[in-house]
């Protein structure tokens, strides 16, 4: 039995999961979200990662464009911090493509204009 | 120069603010933003958890921003950036500054929507030196997110305000040693989800009913003692740990920015530490309106945004038609309850009204009673939190006869 807080949303709620033959068990969720959060949690723990990456003359913040594997966060910030921001970019363009080998990219999450 | 309505502040409230009133038929509306950039505070606000009521989406803070500076563009609200606001008198004449010199503008309606800053107490009565490495968490956040530059190596913070757990998880990321977060209260004064992801994730302790006692370092800070408190929040002697540090966070809390408010000659409600408004949010000078975290500290942009443009709305409706037939009633903070917003309400209003509170205590099973003088209406929540706004609706129906809206809490100690 693991206790948890479902990071979902800002309610937070406390959760209590339980690895069973079939499946996990979940309880203390307001909404079906929690109960997959645990269930992540208790097999494949995941998080959205957001950083920056250096632009020309600025930072441009950036997140992954779907949850990361928990356990890649600190490899994946290498990578992140080594990019470099050479040319305009919108909400959503590519930064790093395939940042993870699973297929998730890295997007900017703000505008970004090399020349000003 | 002369202008239908002036927004004061281009951050999430001044956008949305600036955004109601337009679509309201009031197109001739300026904001004034300081900065280089509108945005407010969201542009440092790199992580996700934004938008989630609003847009049904998990935003960056920056993609929150966007999507309400992209609004404003499309309908060419112009934005005078670069520009500081340093006067406002009641007759709603707004003195600006900017690289081109000290002007006036002459406005019918005006909209305080300055945001807040952070508290700077919490590091006034600690002993030890002043070296350099003291900094807030909203400080280093900039740092950090806007110009790329780490504060320190070695970290130990002070609060457990939402802004203080966030950074002690970006400086993580960064490549930081964040040795502790303290907090002097038995509680954490951050959210829950965001102690799990900041601090859980990366194994950082927080110690509850903690504070720092002694600063050490004589040009860069050195070192920190921390002891635990008693009820009173005085250091129990025998209980002091101490941490080689080069960096120690603040993050005790957020207060509204109302130098300008005050200017005008407003006076501040004592529990917010914003003005006083109605349900329209209309100060009590006719035509002066104020939105956002200048009223009173949200925790959710969401609602910023939501009441901005209730203060946008009703300030185009202003401009209009003057001011309108208002028979106010108070609202008045009941068993449990800290703060109401709006602090009265207009009973003459032909719909529903939506009242936001904050509650003293944890609680779980709570029953909040409405008491207007008129009759009481109840509302039940599986918990509710100081730390989480709460808010309830009344009808027009409820509120006609009413001659007040108290507000209380009750419920089982969570
Ligand atoms: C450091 C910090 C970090 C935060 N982090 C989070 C977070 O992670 N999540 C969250 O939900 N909330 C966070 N908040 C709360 C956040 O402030 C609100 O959610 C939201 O940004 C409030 O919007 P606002 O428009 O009222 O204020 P702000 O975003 O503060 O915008 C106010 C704007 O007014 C401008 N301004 C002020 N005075 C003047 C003047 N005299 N003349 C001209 N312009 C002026 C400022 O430059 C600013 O752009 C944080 C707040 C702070 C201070
Ligand atoms: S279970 Fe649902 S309501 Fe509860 S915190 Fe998670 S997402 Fe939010």
């Amino acid at each position: 039995m693991r206790e948890l807080i479902c990071i979902e949303c800002p309610r937070g709620c406390r959760l209590l999961a339980e690895k069973t033959e079939n499946g996990v068990n979940v309880t203390g969720n307001f909404c079906p979200k929690g109960k997959a959060y645990a269930q992540a949690e208790l097999t494949e723990p995941r998080r959205v990662l957001t950083s920056t990456v250096r632009a020309k003359d600025c930072m441009v913040p950036v997140k992954t464009d779907r949850p990361v594997k928990k356990e890649l966060i600190f490899a994946l910030m290498q990578k992140i911090r080594g990019a470099k921001l050479l040319k305009n970019a919108e909400i959503g363009d590519i930064i790093i493509e395939n940042i993870d080998g699973e297929g998730t990219n890295l997007v900017a999450a703000a505008p970004y204009t090399a020349e000003k | 120069m002369n202008r239908d309505i002036v927004v004061i502040g281009g951050g999430p409230a001044g956008l949305a603010a600036a955004i109601a009133a337009y679509d309201a038929g009031c197109k001739n509306v300026l904001v004034v933003e300081r900065e280089s950039e509108a945005g407010g505070v969201l542009k440092q606000c790199i992580h996700s958890g934004f938008g989630l009521t609003r847009f049904g989406e998990n935003l960056t803070g920056p993609e929150y921003a966007h999507r309400f500076l992209a609004e404003a563009e499309k309908r060419g609200i112009e934005i005078l950036k670069n520009t500081f606001v340093t006067g406002l008198s009641a007759q709603k004449e707004v003195t600006c500054m900017n690289e081109s010199g000290i002007f006036r503008i002459r406005a019918k309606a005006v909209i305080l929507a300055m945001g807040c800053r952070e508290r700077s107490k919490g590091a006034l009565n600690i002993a030890g030196t002043r070296p350099a490495g003291l900094l807030s968490a909203g400080t280093a956040q900039k740092y950090v997110n806007i110009k790329g530059l780490l504060p320190g190596k070695r970290v130990v913070i002070l609060g457990s305000g939402d802004i203080g757990l966030i950074m002690a998880r970006r400086l993580t990321l960064e490549g930081a040693k964040v040795l502790c977060v303290c907090e002097i209260m038995p509680h954490s004064s951050g959210l829950r989800r965001n102690i799990a992801q900041c601090l859980d994730d990366f194994g950082i302790p927080l110690y509850l009913s903690h504070t720092i006692v002694e600063i050490e370092g004589d040009t860069r800070a050195s070192g920190v003692t921390v002891a635990a408190v008693d009820e009173n929040k005085n250091p129990v002697p025998g209980t002091e740990k101490h941490f080689d540090c080069d960096t120690v966070l603040f993050s005790v809390g957020l207060i509204p920015e109302n130098e300008l408010t005050k200017r005008a000659g407003l006076r501040l409600d004592g529990r917010t530490k914003g003005a006083f408004v109605d349900g329209d949010r209309e100060t009590q000078i006719e035509g002066i309106f104020a939105c956002g975290n200048v009223l009173h500290v949200h925790d959710l942009v969401d609602f910023v945004s939501e009441e901005a443009e209730i203060a946008g709305r009703a300030a185009a409706a202003y401009v209009r038609g003057g001011e309108k037939q208002k028979e106010l009633i108070p609202a008045e903070c009941g068993e449990n309850v800290s703060y109401i917003l709006p602090q009265s309400v207009n009973k003459k209003e032909s719909g529903a009204q939506k009242l936001f509170f904050r509650v003293k205590r944890a609680l779980k099973n709570a029953v909040i009673e409405a008491e207007t003088g008129a009759g009481t209406k109840v509302f039940r929540r599986i918990a509710v939190a100081p730390g989480e706004m709460e808010n309830i609706v009344l009808s027009a129906e409820e509120l006609v006869n009413a001659q007040k809206v108290k507000i209380s809490v009750r419920g089982e100690q969570r």
